[in-house]
């Protein structure tokens, strides 16, 4: 039991990064209006890049970018120890994440001004009712 | 990395993710939204992934947050949930 | 709704706590994903080609390939923006209001007469809204400011944080700057949308044509040692050359794609009230 409680306290990380995901996928799908559900989109996707991001931590490690390698020759490089950095994967995914993140968000914005545009109201019951009327 | 600031941060994270989903005004959901986007670059730079936290601010509590509110400002700003 | 909501976020959200419980613990230096491929980049970058920030270098040269599509998808998002929002210009009216700018009299003028450009008046219709002068002032000195920064972002980007994504928002967000502070019809007349599309897509292309270089070249496509011979270098000084090439063609494509963006979605496609 003393094994278990430690356990939970010591990945109390991935805990929150699962809460996290799953308010934003709550809020996909049960809220009423459009914008909020596009918040929780975007609340989704930070929350999967945090998760991923936190994977590539290491003890003791410090940033990704070399140090004393400005101004070196060819045949002068120090040796590099894999264990000095964190792991750089991750981030590269991950910035294209956002990136792609962004642009969705522009697309579904676009999306949510036509349907105001058209049905003068964004919350769905409202639209779903005036779909079903016609 | 220091467990004290990391779980601050966190805290502040939920916080302001509840927040934005839960306010009833669309224009301080953008805000608010913002405000997580930020704690999120926060969270980042002390986990070491500087890259990804510089991209995250400037696209997220940046670029993002002047989308939502200008959608806001096209279409109504108050909502039943 | 709610209720299966509800449910729906507790399974998947028990289901993913039962497998993290197996995850490796936080900040492991021997968990696999940091002991599989990771080791080889980060000691390999810098004989390799000799940039320093590691991300970029993997960015940009390892995995340029899908760097290349992720700017295509950017591009692609601007261009949807634009076909679902854009209407047709309205036609000109035949009253036209005209305001004299020291002293603030506005005259009206019908029947399609008017008056040719010149400093003392403006044209003012509905949609006018009065200059405000602090933020003016503030902003058009803080904007240059915020575009040198830009730009040394992205060339900066393989020594320090940064690269071509950060620059390019940042020079998109200077320009969005621009078209709140003063007036969306004013930025538009800076940098109008046939410009602001065509520098969209000059981004993508100048990204797939530096890999086009490199299959004339010979060697495989978007492999930059090819362009030794045209820079004058020797392979490793030529990819990090390749590198810097490729984060300008981003820096660009989204530079374009976050103004093109911004004007459409804040004025509903019309194109004469921003925010």
């Amino acid at each position: 039991m003393n094994d278990l409680v430690a356990t939970i306290i010591a990945k109390y990380n991935y805990w929150i990064y699962i809460t996290l995901m799953m308010a934003g996928l709550y809020a996909m799908i049960a809220k009423n209006n459009l914008v909020k559900k596009i918040v929780g989109m975007n609340i989704f996707q930070t929350a999967i890049i945090l998760f991923y991001v936190s994977i590539g931590v290491k003890k003791g490690a410090t940033i990704p970018i070399l140090e004393h390698a400005h101004g070196h020759g060819h045949d002068a490089h120090q040796a590099v120890h894999a264990t000095d950095y964190i792991n750089p994967l991750p981030h590269v995914l991950m910035l294209t994440a956002i990136v792609v993140g962004v642009a969705t968000l522009g697309v579904a914005l676009a999306l949510a001004i036509r349907i105001y545009n058209t049905y003068h109201t964004l919350e769905e019951d409202e639209i779903l009712a005036q779909i079903r009327e016609e | 990395m220091i467990w004290q600031i990391d779980l601050a941060i966190l805290t502040l994270v939920v916080i302001t993710a509840g927040g934005a989903l839960m306010v009833k005004d669309l224009l301080g959901a953008a805000i608010l939204f913002g405000a997580y986007s930020f704690m999120m670059c926060a969270l980042w730079s002390i986990m070491g992934a500087v890259d990804v936290a510089f991209t995250e601010a400037s696209v997220g509590a940046g670029v993002s947050a002047v989308f939502f509110v200008a959608a806001v400002f096209r279409t109504t700003r108050r909502t039943k949930d | 709704m709610k209720i299966i909501g509800f449910i729906i976020s507790i399974a998947t959200g028990s289901l993913l706590i039962y497998a993290a419980a197996d995850f490796p613990a936080w900040s492991d230096p021997a968990s696999p994903a940091s002991t599989y491929l990771s080791p080889h980049f980060i000691e390999k970058t810098i004989e390799e080609t000799s940039v320093p920030n590691i991300v970029t270098a993997v960015l940009a040269d390892y995995r340029g390939f899908d760097t290349m599509f992720e700017t295509t998808v950017i591009f692609s998002a601007g261009v949807v923006c634009y076909l679902l929002l854009r209407t047709s210009r309205r036609k000109e009216p035949e009253t036209r209001y005209y305001r004299h700018i020291l002293t603030g009299v506005t005259i009206e003028l019908k029947e399609g007469y008017k008056i040719p450009p010149s400093t003392d008046f403006e044209r003012i219709d509905s949609l006018w809204t009065p200059p405000d002068l602090i933020i003016r002032t503030v902003c058009r000195l803080l904007i240059p400011f915020i575009q040198l920064f830009a730009l040394y972002v992205i060339a900066h980007g393989h020594h320090s944080p940064g690269g071509g994504f950060q620059g390019g928002v940042i020079l998109g967000a200077s320009i969005i700057l621009f078209a709140i502070s003063f007036d969306l019809r004013a930025a538009i007349s800076r940098m109008s949308e046939k410009l602001v599309a065509v520098l969209c897509a000059v981004g993508v292309l100048i990204y797939a044509c530096t890999g086009g270089l490199c299959l004339l070249f010979g060697r495989n496509f978007l492999d930059y040692g090819a362009l030794a011979e045209l820079l004058g270098v020797d392979a490793v000084t030529a990819r990090s050359h390749g590198i810097l090439i490729v984060e300008i063609g981003v820096g660009i494509a989204v530079m374009a794609t976050m103004i093109w963006v911004y004007n459409n979605v804040s004025s509903a496609g019309k194109y004469e009230q921003g925010l």
